[in-house]
């Protein structure tokens, strides 16, 4: 075990090195990844390291650089397409779901897009209501889409050289809060694989079970529940799809309650479907009703208090366990 | 080329192999507007009937290791390519023979051997595959050409200008191929294009664009393979606006209310099968024996299609999960 002083931020660009120092297939496209260094600074430094061809800035174009990313897959690369945010990946919706999703079934097999999307995610820094959405439920939606949610030092180090690995297409939610984040690295990356959830906490009273940027979120509402008594599992998804329904299944049943942190609105939900697994996998193994906790229903708004208001929080969170939890008497 | 009598031979020879693939397409499109109507084929059927000439010369003049990406109407680039008659003919109905295994139909002909990536049906959706495909092309130093069929709908969509821009600012080995039919499904292009001249748009992205007589065979082809010459040397994306007609309905469920008659019969009589037969004749490079038996060839392989289609098992409901993710690596 090594272990070293990384940030989110840092641990992602030493992913993306490592990748094309490994690959002369990858490289890396997006809005403003080279002469900027990446809107969030993640490509920083890349540019005078692999040059412009590898490290290639595209005009304001997300369809045509996401469905160019796609056909450069076709054609024997491995492209690593950066879109700014989640919310200007709606710009690419139809490349990512019409194309890179159906074209190993459209074509009976015969082709398959080994394309890695990543982009920024969430919300918390007042960016109002155009930057700060969480929509990857849409993606996970999608049948031929592998999508994950790195929440950790070690998954944003790790979990990228494995959806290189990958024939199909990948999508890589960087939670916008999660970048400044430090740590230390301490896992290989043969621990790290892409399709398995991992308990965060150990806790017998209660699952509370997550994904991405409401991670340590979750983390501090499971102390917060630890001084008063209840000890929280918290599980990790780290995979959006396909989901690992044996992780939900045996973390529920360990502790036979549920609550669903999930930053997307509620409607229509990752968290609607992570409800509906809990109770087609371990319902009669159930002590209470599982609940949820998500994003307010409105485009988030500006104001801090109102931001925070809307998302799910420590607190709220910790409310939320409090109310089924298991009582020690 | 020195001796005349060669000269006449060849081009007599390409003359009526360009005839023959227009005609395997015009008659395969016949039979599969019949075997709609038996229901043996089913969901969207869009016939290329009366555009034939531009399958045809285009893929003359491309490479074997080119690529080619088309659309929803992609039955005439699918069999001018040189995917198997047979294989076009069993995606049509839907079994595990076809060229896309089935699960594609009419709309999404796929091959590998040939380099086709379909068969997109999202008007535009096409155009920045044929950028990334002309940037692996040039990012791995090959000498390939990305041949890239879209309608003039496509024009309207905003993928068409971001993808011109990205192919041109990147000098991406990409031909552009617009098949203008003069709609897009029923509304005629000067209802929805503010600027008509299509290529002025693709000149506008410093591409080097024509438009070209997409009825003439002949000129489709000279002009494809020049532009793809230019291509090939390195000199960026090319632009050909072919202008050409369909001759039958956007597709089966269309009633075809929003053109007037005489429109459709007045481009009928400009064919490309229609003018270049009576040119040949003129020329005496063909007779009514050899126009016989170019038919004759081409109902044989349509018949054949048919029964190799109709022969195979329906893929069994078993199988229904299959192609959708590679399997799971253990």
């Amino acid at each position: 075990m090594t272990a070293a002083k990384a940030t989110y931020r840092g641990a992602l660009r030493e992913a993306l090195r490592e990748a094309l120092l490994a690959d002369p297939r990858v490289f890396l496209m997006g809005e403003d990844v080279g002469r900027y260094g990446g809107s969030y600074a993640v490509s920083m430094g890349l540019l005078e390291e692999f040059g412009p061809e590898r490290i290639r800035d595209t005009p304001l174009s997300e369809s045509a650089f996401v469905g160019a990313g796609i056909g450069a897959a076709l054609g024997g690369m491995r492209p690593i397409v950066e879109i700014m945010t989640v919310n200007f990946s709606l710009l690419a919706l139809d490349q990512i779901v019409n194309t890179a999703a159906a074209l190993r079934h459209m074509s009976g097999g015969q082709f398959h897009v080994p394309l890695v999307i990543r982009m920024a995610t969430g919300a918390g820094r007042q960016l109002a209501a155009q930057h700060s959405h969480s929509l990857e439920a849409w993606y996970a939606h999608v049948p031929g889409l592998r999508v994950l949610a790195p929440a950790t030092l070690q998954d944003a180090r790790y979990m990228l050289p494995q959806a290189l690995r990958r024939e199909d297409p990948v999508l890589i939610f960087e939670h916008a809060q999660l970048y400044n984040m430090e740590g230390e690295l301490t896992a290989e990356a043969a621990e790290i694989d892409i399709r398995s959830a991992a308990v965060r906490r150990p806790g017998r009273d209660l699952s509370l079970i997550t994904y991405g940027g409401s991670l340590p979120k979750t983390l501090r509402a499971a102390e917060m529940l630890a001084s008063e008594g209840i000890e929280a599992e918290v599980l990790d998804l780290r995979v959006l799809r396909p989901l690992d329904d044996r992780a939900l299944a045996e973390s529920v049943r360990r502790t036979r309650r549920a609550v669903v942190v999930d930053e997307g609105w509620r409607s229509g939900s990752l968290a609607a479907e992570l409800m509906a697994r809990i109770v087609e996998l371990a319902f009669y193994e159930l002590d209470a009703p599982p609940v949820r906790v998500c994003t307010q229903e409105l485009p988030i708004p500006y104001p801090k208090h109102l931001e925070d208001a809307a998302l799910p929080q420590a607190e709220t969170i910790a409310a939320a366990a409090r109310a089924i939890a298991k009582r020690h008497v | 080329m020195t001796d005349p009598s060669l000269e006449a031979l060849l081009s007599r020879s390409h003359a009526l192999e360009l005839l023959h693939g227009m005609l395997r397409i015009r008659r395969f499109e016949e039979k599969c507007a019949e075997l709609y109507g038996q229901l043996k084929i089913r969901g969207f059927l869009h016939l290329y009937i009366g555009e034939e000439a531009i399958a045809v010369a285009a893929m003359a003049a491309l490479e074997k290791s080119d690529a080619v990406v088309s659309t929803y109407r992609d039955h005439g680039h699918a069999l001018a390519r040189g995917i198997s008659m047979n294989a076009v003919m069993a995606e049509m109905y839907g079994k595990r023979t076809g060229c896309s295994g089935g699960r594609g139909g009419s709309m999404h002909l796929f091959d590998a051997a040939s380099r086709f990536y379909g068969g997109n049906a999202i008007v535009g959706g096409g155009l920045p595959l044929a950028v990334g495909l002309g940037l692996a092309d040039k990012m791995q130093g090959r000498s390939n050409v990305t041949a890239c069929f879209f309608g003039d709908g496509a024009v309207a969509e905003g993928e068409f200008h971001e993808s011109m821009n990205l192919a041109a600012l990147w000098r991406l080995p990409v031909l552009f191929l617009c098949e203008n039919n003069y709609y897009a499904m029923g509304t005629a292009l000067e209802r929805a294009q503010s600027e008509t001249d299509i290529s002025a748009k693709a000149r506008s992205y410093r591409i080097p664009a024509e438009a070209v007589d997409g009825m003439d065979v002949t000129a489709v082809e000279q002009a494809v393979r020049q532009a793809v010459a230019a291509v090939r040397a390195g000199a960026g994306p090319h632009f050909l606006e072919l202008r050409t007609y369909r001759f039958r309905a956007h597709s089966m469920f269309d009633a075809d209310l929003y053109r007037d008659k005489d429109e459709v019969e007045a481009w009928k009589k400009k064919g490309p099968i229609e003018t270049l037969v009576p040119s040949l004749q003129q020329a005496g490079l063909v007779d009514d024996e050899e126009i016989d038996r170019l038919e004759r060839a081409v109902a044989e392989e349509i018949a054949a299609a048919v029964a190799f289609a109709e022969q195979a098992e329906w893929e069994p409901v078993e199988q229904l999960l299959r192609d959708v993710c590679a399997p799971e690596p253990q």
